[in-house]
């Protein structure tokens, strides 16, 4: 055909174009994370990757299942909304995910190239074995002061104490109760 | 059993969707959470905030945050009336261990917890170069390390201040709002340890959410409002000299 007369390095080029196309596509292929694009632009894989961190504070409900005789002490009293941890401290810590086989070209890189975090070591608490591990007692004579210490920039309807005039010397648990504090309440548990 | 080959030609694609359905995952890892079911944000009903720090402690531990960063922090206002516009403002250790006792003078004090707003408009989101850090179908503003670069234009773009380089892992790092909690049906971390209800999460589409009674019957406000954001974090009382 006359039209292609000496057209032939322009064949060559546009070979050269779809060839450098498809190795592109192919590169893409394995360098774009799968997850990528499926809610918008970032890699949907990550939300489930966030969600996968361990649990640390268990939650009342978790301790109320088995405390459930405190929960109807503290009900009845003014730390009736203060949650079981907000004094206790966190108390689960579930062992992380095994760790998962690295999943595309990008994570394999990083991995290869010793980049990859390790991760977190596993330390089981009291909501995990609760037979076995026990949780420590706080020490009513620091947490208590933390929230009750007297200061003009409380809210003024908050229970408020001056820790070196209010009884000083014995423990606050020698009076209060911690889970229903009022002297009402009975005093020493 | 006979199969004809129109009737093959039509099963071999089906069998084909069905296998990858298999492959996608089991049942029993299949989550009950939806993401379209839910829209996050947070109440902080600042009358209620004494100052003890607990919220940042538990935020701390519940994220592994290290210290000198802070996801969420606690700040003391301390403001006169004659000038509104320069409250002193202190936060030691981002509030961790409480704050030195205040005496009673003639200006007025008050405590305001802040953490990511979790901006529906977030102007984080919106600078990221490699698409690192996005807003979930959910409403919560993530970043995703293994795609941050750490180049921090996201730290500089946040207006609230609630973004820091991770030491380590030299990437940005933020609330995730208990991502990992709030998908299992718990409340954050933070939430979790505030002792008087300062702090409570919102699911703005929980129609029985009780959110919605407090912002109809309560003066709400959110930090920087003529920033246009889509701030998520509702403040109850908050006072014009808060930043």
């Amino acid at each position: 055909m006359s039209v292609f007369k000496d057209a032939g390095h322009l064949f060559r080029f546009a070979g050269l174009f779809v060839l450098a196309f498809l190795i592109f596509l192919v590169v893409r292929h394995y360098v774009v994370p799968k997850s990528f694009g499926q809610y918008g632009h970032y890699r949907g894989a990550a939300m489930g990757e966030i969600a996968a961190h361990p649990v640390k504070f268990a939650g009342h409900e978790t301790c109320e299942t088995c405390h459930s005789d405190v929960a109807d002490k503290k009900k009845a009293g003014k730390h009736a909304h203060v949650n079981c941890e907000a004094c206790h401290g966190a108390l689960a810590q579930r062992m992380p995910a095994p760790a998962a086989p690295p999943a595309n070209l990008y994570d394999r890189l990083l991995t290869f190239a010793g980049l990859k975090l390790p991760p977190d070591p596993p330390i089981l608490l009291h909501a995990d074995d609760p037979s076995t591990v026990k949780p420590v007692l706080p020490d009513t004579a620091v947490l208590c002061v933390r929230c009750h210490t007297a200061s003009a920039a409380k809210p003024k309807g908050f229970p408020q104490i001056d820790p070196a005039n209010h009884y000083p010397g014995p423990p606050c648990g020698s009076c209060h109760q911690p889970h229903n504090p009022g002297m009402d309440a009975g005093g020493v548990k | 059993m006979k199969i004809s080959r129109r009737q093959l030609l039509i099963l071999l694609p089906a069998a084909a969707v069905a296998w990858e359905s298999v492959m996608a995952g089991t049942p029993e890892d299949a989550s009950n959470y939806k993401l379209t079911d839910h829209w996050w944000g947070m109440l902080i009903d600042i009358p209620k905030c004494i100052g003890c720090g607990n919220c940042v402690r538990a935020c701390q531990t519940e994220n592994d945050v290290p210290d000198g960063f802070f996801r969420t922090w606690v700040e003391r206002y301390h403001v006169s009336d004659e000038n509104m516009t320069e409250p002193e403002v202190i936060s030691p250790d981002g509030g961790k261990e409480g704050f030195p006792v205040a005496q009673q003078d003639d200006k007025k004090y008050f405590f305001v917890p802040k953490l990511c707003n979790h901006c529906a408009d977030s102007p984080c989101t919106q600078v990221c170069p490699v698409g690192a850090t996005f807003i979930s179908p959910d409403g919560v503003v993530l970043v995703d390390q293994k795609y941050c670069l750490g180049c921090a234009y996201c730290v500089q773009a946040c207006p609230y201040g609630c973004r820091y380089i991770h030491p380590k892992k030299e990437v940005a790092d933020k609330c995730t709002l208990c991502y990992h909690r709030i998908t299992k049906g718990l409340t954050t971390a933070c939430c979790e340890a505030c002792p008087t209800g300062a702090r409570q999460l919102a699911d703005l589409k929980n129609p029985n959410d009780p959110i919605h009674a407090f912002l109809k019957t309560h003066s709400v406000q959110v930090l920087k409002p003529q920033m246009a954001t889509g701030a998520k974090a509702f403040y109850n009382d908050l006072d014009g000299s808060v930043r």
